[in-house]
C-alpha cells in the first residue's frame, strides 16, 4: 500500500474541488492518505480534509504563508514530506502548485509528472496520463529512479467521493524555516472578477471574433453568470485587444477541460482547439456551417451570435430557476 | 559545495536563454509503440521562449556589452535549426547539449544547470512551458540546481541595481509583483513584449556562426537522472459526429438547453 501526501488548496476558507478529487482517488485507491495544507486559517480545515479521507494532516497556517513565496513555500512542502516520507505527492494545478513542485521535486533528486489528465493508482504503482502536443496525442507518464513521486494533476478531472460524516484527522504542525529570501512578494494585484479561473471552471462561454468587438461581450457575461460560468476568449480576440490575455483559452493561453465548454462566434483554429477539446461536452455557435469547431462539438448551432446567445441565457434562465 | 554564481562585474551581463524545439502546432502527429513519428514533424522553437529570447535581446540593448547565449537540449541535428533561429532574432552565441528525444525534465533541468554553473551567467530567461508536454518544471528546477531564485509565467520585466521587478500571471485574472535577486532565471508568458522576426542579415550570419557542442554525459548526467518515462502513446478518442440543432432561434435553444440536461447531464 503506498503512502500518498495530498497538498490540498483552499480558496476563501474552501477547500480546492482539484484537491478533493485528489482526496477521493487517493481514498479509492485504498492508500494510506495523508494531506497538507498551507497558508493563514487553513488549520480549521483539517477536520473537512479528514472526512475526505485523509488520516494525518500537515498544517502550517503562519502569516508569511499568505501570498505565495516560492521559496517558502519550497520549504514548508519540503519539511512535511521530510516527516511524512510519501511513496507519492499529489497536487492539484493551481499556478502555485505548477511553480513550486518541480523546484521541490528537483530539491528531493525526484521525479515529476504533470498536466495528467487520468490517475491510476495500483499498489505503488502510479500511472499518470497526459495529453502531449496539444493534445494530439496522450502517453502514459511514470516516474522513476525516484524514492517519492510527484504528480500534478489538472483539475476537473477526476470524481470526488461522498465525505464522511465526520472525521476527527491527526493534525501535525508543520514550521516555516528562517531563510535569507531572495524572491519578495510585493504585491498581489485581485482581479475584479468573482468568476472561478479559467484551468477550474465546470463551465465555460468563450467568445471570439465572431462577438464583433468588446463591447458584446456583455452578451457572454450574462449568459456565463446564469451558467455560473467563466468567460474564455479565442487568441483573435485577445491580439486584438479586446480582452485581457489571461481570459484567451488556447495554444498561448490556457488549457482547459470543463464539463462544458460553449464556443460564441469561434472559428475553431488549431491553436484554439488545442486548448480546449478535452472538454466533456462542446457547444458550438457559429453563423459559418463550414467553421472547423463543428468538427469538435457535441452540439451546434448555425446562426448568429447575436439572435442565439441571448436566447440561450434566457431558456437557461427559466430552466435554472 | 554550495555553487557560488560569479557575476559579471560593471553593467554588462552574461545573458542565457534556454529554448526547447517543439512540433509546430499544425503538424499532424502519428503515434508509434515508443513515442511519435517524427517524419514529416515541422520543428518550430517553442512559441514562450520567442518572448523569453527577446527579453534578453532587450536586456542586452539596456546593458552594453552583454552577451546574450541561446542553449537547447536534445537531438543534436534538430535542435541546431531553432539555436540559428535565435542567433538570426540577435543571439550572440549557441550551444546544443546533445540528448535523447523525450528527454524528460529532470534530465534536461539538471544539464542545463551544469552547463550554466560552469560559465558565468547573470541571469537567465525561458518560455514559462514548452507546448510538446507542457511539462512547466524546467525552469524550476534549472533554478533550484543552480540554487538561484525564479519566477514563472512573467508578464512584465524591469531591472534595476541587480534586483528584477516582476510581474506574474496568476489564477483568474490577478497577478502577482514579485522581486527577485539575481542571479535568477525566468519563465516568460505571452504578454511579456513582442518578439521580433529575424532580419534577412540576421539570418545570413547566424548560417555562419559555429554552435557549441555538449555532451550530456559531460554534464554529470547519467540514466538514473531520467526520471519520467514515456509510455503507451495513443491518438486521442474519436468524438461522436456532432448533432445539429435545427429550427428557429427559439427552437434551437430550448432544444439545446433540454439536451444539456437530459442527455448530456452537464447542467
Amino acid at each position: 500500500m503506498a503512502r500518498i501526501l495530498v497538498y490540498v488548496e483552499s480558496a476563501e476558507g474552501k477547500i480546492k474541488k482539484g484537491s478533493l478529487e485528489l482526496l477521493s482517488a487517493s481514498k479509492a485507491a485504498g492508500a494510506e492518505t495523508h494531506a497538507l495544507i498551507v497558508g493563514p486559517g487553513t488549520k480549521g480545515l483539517a477536520a473537512e480534509i479528514g472526512r475526505y479521507g485523509a488520516k494525518k494532516v500537515y498544517v502550517c497556517d503562519e502569516a508569511q504563508l499568505g501570498a505565495y513565496n516560492p521559496e517558502i513555500y519550497g520549504d514548508v512542502i519540503a519539511n512535511a514530506i521530510d516527516s511524512d516520507k510519501p511513496d507519492v505527492v499529489l497536487a492539484t494545478g493551481t499556478s502555485s502548485a505548477r511553480d513550486v513542485f518541480p523546484r521541490v521535486a528537483a530539491r528531493m533528486g525526484a521525479g515529476i509528472a504533470t498536466d495528467g489528465t487520468e490517475l491510476q493508482i495500483s499498489g505503488l504503482d502510479v500511472r499518470v496520463r497526459k495529453p502531449l502536443y496539444s493534445g494530439k496525442c496522450t502517453a502514459i507518464a511514470t516516474v522513476q529512479n525516484s524514492k517519492v513521486r510527484f504528480v500534478v494533476m489538472r483539475p476537473n478531472q477526476l470524481p470526488i467521493s461522498e465525505p464522511a460524516a465526520s472525521a476527527s484527522p491527526e493534525v501535525v504542525a508543520v514550521a516555516a524555516p528562517a531563510r535569507d529570501l531572495k524572491t519578495v512578494i510585493k504585491n498581489v494585484v485581485k482581479s475584479t472578477s468573482q468568476k472561478l479561473d479559467l484551468g477550474e471552471a465546470n463551465i465555460i462561454v468563450s467568445g471570439g471574433r465572431g462577438m464583433k468587438g468588446p463591447e458584446h461581450f456583455k452578451l457572454l457575461n450574462d449568459l456565463a453568470d446564469v451558467l455560473g460560468a467563466t468567460v474564455g476568449a479565442s487568441r483573435a480576440v485577445v491580439d486584438a485587444g479586446w480582452v485581457p490575455h489571461s481570459m484567451q483559452v488556447g495554444q498561448t493561453g490556457k488549457t482547459v477541460a470543463p464539463t462544458l465548454y460553449i464556443a460564441c462566434g469561434i472559428s475553431g483554429a488549431i491553436q484554439h482547439l488545442a486548448g480546449m477539446s478535452s472538454s466533456k461536452v462542446i457547444v458550438a455557435i457559429n453563423k459559418d456551417p463550414e467553421a472547423p469547431i463543428f468538427k469538435r462539438a457535441t452540439y451546434g448551432i448555425v446562426g448568429d451570435v447575436f439572435e442565439v446567445v441571448p436566447k440561450l441565457t434566457e431558456e437557461f434562465k427559466k430552466l435554472l430557476q | 559545495m554550495d555553487y557560488i554564481p560569479t557575476q559579471s562585474k560593471g553593467d554588462m551581463m552574461q545573458i542565457y536563454v534556454c529554448i526547447k524545439q517543439v512540433p509546430d502546432t499544425e503538424t499532424k502527429i502519428r503515434t508509434t509503440a515508443t513515442g511519435i513519428d517524427s517524419a514529416g514533424v515541422k520543428w518550430v522553437m517553442n512559441p514562450y521562449d520567442e518572448f523569453a529570447v527577446e527579453e534578453a535581446l532587450k536586456l542586452k540593448a539596456a546593458h552594453a556589452g552583454s552577451i546574450v547565449t541561446a542553449i537547447s537540449l536534445g537531438p543534436k541535428a534538430r535542435v541546431v535549426e531553432s539555436l540559428r533561429t535565435a542567433l538570426a532574432m540577435g543571439a550572440d552565441e549557441a550551444v546544443v547539449i546533445d540528448a535523447p528525444e523525450h528527454t524528460d525534465n529532470y534530465a534536461t533541468a539538471k544539464a542545463l544547470a551544469a552547463y550554466l554553473k560552469s560559465q558565468t551567467c547573470d541571469i537567465a530567461f525561458s518560455g514559462k512551458t514548452a507546448i510538446d508536454d507542457n511539462s512547466m518544471a524546467v525552469t524550476q528546477m534549472v533554478a533550484e540546481f543552480m540554487g538561484i531564485p525564479h519566477a514563472t509565467v512573467v508578464t512584465k520585466f524591469e531591472l534595476k541595481d541587480k534586483t528584477a521587478t516582476v510581474e506574474r500571471e496568476v489564477e483568474g485574472g490577478a497577478s502577482e509583483i514579485v522581486e527577485v535577486k539575481l542571479p535568477a532565471i525566468f519563465g516568460a508568458n505571452k504578454g511579456l513584449n513582442t518578439p521580433r522576426y529575424a532580419s534577412l542579415p540576421g539570418i545570413m550570419k547566424a548560417k555562419k556562426k559555429e554552435i557549441k557542442e555538449v555532451a550530456l554525459a559531460s554534464l554529470g548526467v547519467s540514466d538514473a537522472d531520467f526520471k519520467v518515462k514515456l509510455s503507451d502513446f495513443e491518438l486521442p478518442k474519436e468524438r461522436p459526429q456532432v448533432k445539429m440543432l435545427t429550427g428557429d432561434v427559439a427552437a434551437q435553444a430550448s432544444q439545446l438547453a433540454r439536451l444539456l440536461r437530459e442527455e448530456a447531464k452537464v447542467i
